[in-house]
């Protein structure tokens, strides 16, 4: 059947299962926005910015495991999402994002509104597609949605020409997809997995080190299932928070430049590393000359870029984190006697690991007169629901959340790690709430990084997305006003806000229910009182305005050289 | 770790902005690029990049892996891995006159090039072959008064009988 471009693009993504999507019209997407009006299946949600919608097409990426999808116009609409599929990019999230594009006969010339987009983006993006002709489109959406979400994830940029979607084409889906380019190596292979075996079976000192691939893979329940069998304690980056159940025993909770003392000493000393979808990124590492000096390192990534790109590898395996970890198990099915004797050989080292848990706890200290904003942290994981979806934006809060927050399950953390992206959590949430329209959603911003996409509220409450919103306010960009304190003799260069905002008031204005405190005995009643609310609600904690995030390993010092109270 | 050359053999999608993604590739990342040659394959739809690199034996392996992820890099060959030939094209235009003329003719005998360009003050020299026979040339040359240069940058093909297709 013959159809215009913009009709069949919208027919791919049904064939996509695209039921979702974020999108900001204009002129050059203005035809796909008058065949969207005949496509019932796909549900187009109205940001109130391009870079709004792209990172809620990311947090429903987050959340679901599915590909997001955004649209943008050309020119600024689509610049305006660069910041949205950079921070996809970092974090290796599946993303389509179609940007319009000056009709064919145009393009190089300056039209109005015209930008490269493709140029602009290639850095990062997992690739990209102009789409010439109408007849291209099947297979270009193919391809596009295949690489999104195959091997290592990421945003794949589909630019669009306004031609393309007026021009008429046959419509003919391509059953298969095929780039001989790429064809990411998913199947661990077996020998390299019998040879880690051997090096766990022989380990004294073990740390399993989790990233954000185990939950892009949906491995967390085979993690928890190896680190269980084997008794290896488990850290995670902030990315891999929710793969290994934080109330487990063996969790040592995240390491890194603010992570766990248990954590960053396990992994000083340990003499066998097993890293699953990881990068041994520099806020991991520390110091690359002193990371783990003793250890041998096992690394499992379906990313051959990741491994040997920081750190030494002892051991490469290249494959699919869940294919790897299922061989591993069932591997060790084999070695009862092997798991005996390590069991055996074990238990020095976790009571060296049970000491430095002990010895420094991730802790704070408490007050009856300000609020503490760990605290806050504790008491929404207390009040919500276990499997509530927590977005963060960045900055000191992150790290608290990272800390107290206490992460069970996989897609239950949307946070931006790799690129530390402030205006990200207040979209991603939205994101992730349109997903799951029933699960408790909530997001922990900064007063500073919650305005720098704050009219997504509005989208909010029109589209009745009953985001729970926390705003630790200590009238600081509090992260950097920490590194001025610190490192800089306490010279806030540009790092007080000065002008208090009166958020009850600005949620009232977007018709969203506002909350405030300063009193810490209040800090139960208002969470308890935003989460029975059927809407959003913005809740204002004005809370201690200079704590610090502790511990704390300052940048380019040893992961174990930890300041543990400044 | 030696800083060495290394000859890079890339089979790639000839595809809209593919030399981009290449050329974006080395930048963005901080890998040297001492020469790039690219033109199709005897195979429809492909070209072939020669790429001259710097770097130790890790920048070389992000690079090898870094150029496979790219989504229209077909195949990637590391010269430094196997026994290679390799040529170059060097278009030399140098002053020739009175007692010089004579020797610029001696030289690109010795080199077996030719002289492709001939006016009262100048020869245009085409030479082939290694790097390292190019530089040598231009050595001798450069003294007797060097009016301009283009090189092609390598182009590089495995020894034996095994081709490599595309
Ligand atoms: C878009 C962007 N700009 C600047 C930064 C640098 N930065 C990192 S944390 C931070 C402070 C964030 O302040 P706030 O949102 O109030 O959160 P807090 O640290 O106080 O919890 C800044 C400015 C960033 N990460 N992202």
């Amino acid at each position: 059947m013959k159809m215009n471009g913009a009709r069949i693009l919208l027919e791919c993504l049904k064939l996509e299962g695209v039921d979702l999507v974020f999108g900001y019209p204009g002129g050059t997407v203005i035809n796909l926005y008058d065949e969207l009006m005949n496509v019932r299946e796909i549900r187009h949600i109205l940001p109130r910015h391009e870079q709004g919608g792209t990172h809620a097409a990311d947090g429903y990426a987050r959340a679901t495991g599915k590909v997001g999808v955004a649209i943008a116009t050309s020119g600024p609409g689509a610049t305006n999402t660069v910041t949205g599929i950079a921070t996809a990019y970092m974090d290796s999230i599946p993303m389509v994002v179609i940007s319009g594009q000056v009709t064919t006969a145009l393009i190089g010339n300056d039209a109005f509104q015209e930008v490269d987009m493709i140029g602009i983006t290639r850095p990062i993006t997992k690739h990209s597609f102009l789409i010439r002709n109408p007849k291209d489109i099947p297979s270009i959406v193919r391809k596009a949605f295949y690489i999104a979400r195959s091997g290592r994830p990421g945003p794949v940029l589909i630019d669009f020409p306004k031609d393309v979607q007026i021009a008429q084409a046959e419509f003919k889906w391509p059953e298969t997809v095929d780039i001989r380019g790429y064809k990411p190596n998913l199947e661990g292979h077996p020998r390299q997995v019998e040879k880690a075996i051997l090096m766990m079976l022989a380990a004294r000192r073990p740390v399993i080190y989790v990233g954000g691939g185990v939950i892009s893979a949906d491995a967390a329940g085979d993690l928890t299932a190896l680190a269980r069998r084997l008794q290896f304690p488990v850290t995670t980056t902030l990315m891999g928070l929710g793969s290994f159940p934080e109330n487990d025993p063996l969790a040592l909770k995240m390491l890194g430049m603010h992570g766990a003392y248990a954590a960053n000493m396990a992994m000083t000393n340990s003499d066998l590393i097993l890293a699953v979808g990881a990068r041994f990124d520099d806020r991991v590492t520390g110091k690359i000359a002193t990371f783990a000096p003793h250890a041998k390192i096992i690394h499992v990534d379906v990313d051959p870029t990741s491994i040997r790109k920081n750190v030494r590898v002892d051991l490469p395996i290249v494959g699919d984190v869940k294919d790897v970890l299922v061989k591993m198990l069932a591997e060790l099915d084999k070695q009862a006697d092997g798991l005996k004797e390590l069991q055996a050989n074990l238990s020095v080292w976790h009571e060296d690991i049970s000491g430095w848990k002990e010895k420094y706890p991730i802790a704070y200290k408490q007050s009856t007169t300000t609020i503490k904003p760990q605290y806050v942290i504790q008491k929404l994981r207390e009040l919500s629901q276990e499997d509530a979806i927590m977005a963060t934006d960045v900055g000191q809060h992150q790290m608290w959340v990272a800390q107290f927050f206490g992460f069970q399950q996989p897609r239950t953390l949307l946070s931006s790690g790799g690129l530390g992206t402030m205006g990200f959590g207040l979209p991603a949430a939205m994101g992730a709430q349109a997903a799951f329209p029933k699960r408790q959603v909530i997001c922990v911003c900064g007063d500073g990084g919650v305005q720098m996409n704050i009219q997504e509220l509005a989208t909010m409450v029109q589209n009745r997305l009953p985001v729970k919103i926390v705003i630790l306010n200590n009238n600081f960009l509090g992260m950097v006003r920490q590194w001025q304190e610190l490192f800089f003799d306490k010279r806030y260069s540009q790092t007080c806000l000065e002008l208090p905002i009166d958020f009850v008031k600005l949620a009232e204005a977007y018709g969203a229910k506002g909350l405030r405190t300063e009193k810490p005995g209040e800090v139960e009643q208002v969470i308890k009182e935003a989460l029975a609310h059927n809407g959003p609600v913005v809740m204002e904690f004005k809370i201690s305005r200079e704590e610090k995030v502790l511990p704390m390993v300052p940048a380019g010092a040893s992961l174990n050289e930890m300041v543990l109270n400044a | 770790m030696h800083h060495n050359s290394h000859t890079i053999s890339v089979l790639v999608e000839n595809e809209f902005g593919v030399l981009a993604r290449v050329s974006g590739l080395f930048s963005g990342r901080g890998f040297n690029i001492e020469s790039l040659a690219v033109a199709p394959t005897n195979e429809e739809g492909l070209s072939r990049m020669t790429i001259v690199t710097r770097g130790d034996e890790n920048v070389l392996e992000q690079i090898t892996k870094q150029l496979n992820k790219l989504v229209d890099v077909i195949k990637v060959i590391d010269f430094s891995d196997e026994s290679a030939i390799e040529r170059e094209m060097a278009l030399i235009k140098v002053t020739a006159e009175d007692q010089n003329r004579a020797e610029v003719l001696r030289i690109v005998d010795i080199f077996r090039a030719k002289i492709i360009d001939v006016t009262p003050k100048s020869y245009t020299i085409e030479a082939t072959g290694a790097p390292v026979k190019i530089d040598a040339i231009l050595e001798l040359l450069r003294p007797l008064g060097l009016k301009e240069l283009v090189r092609t940058g390598a182009v590089a093909i495995g020894r034996g009988a095994k081709g490599w297709k595309g």
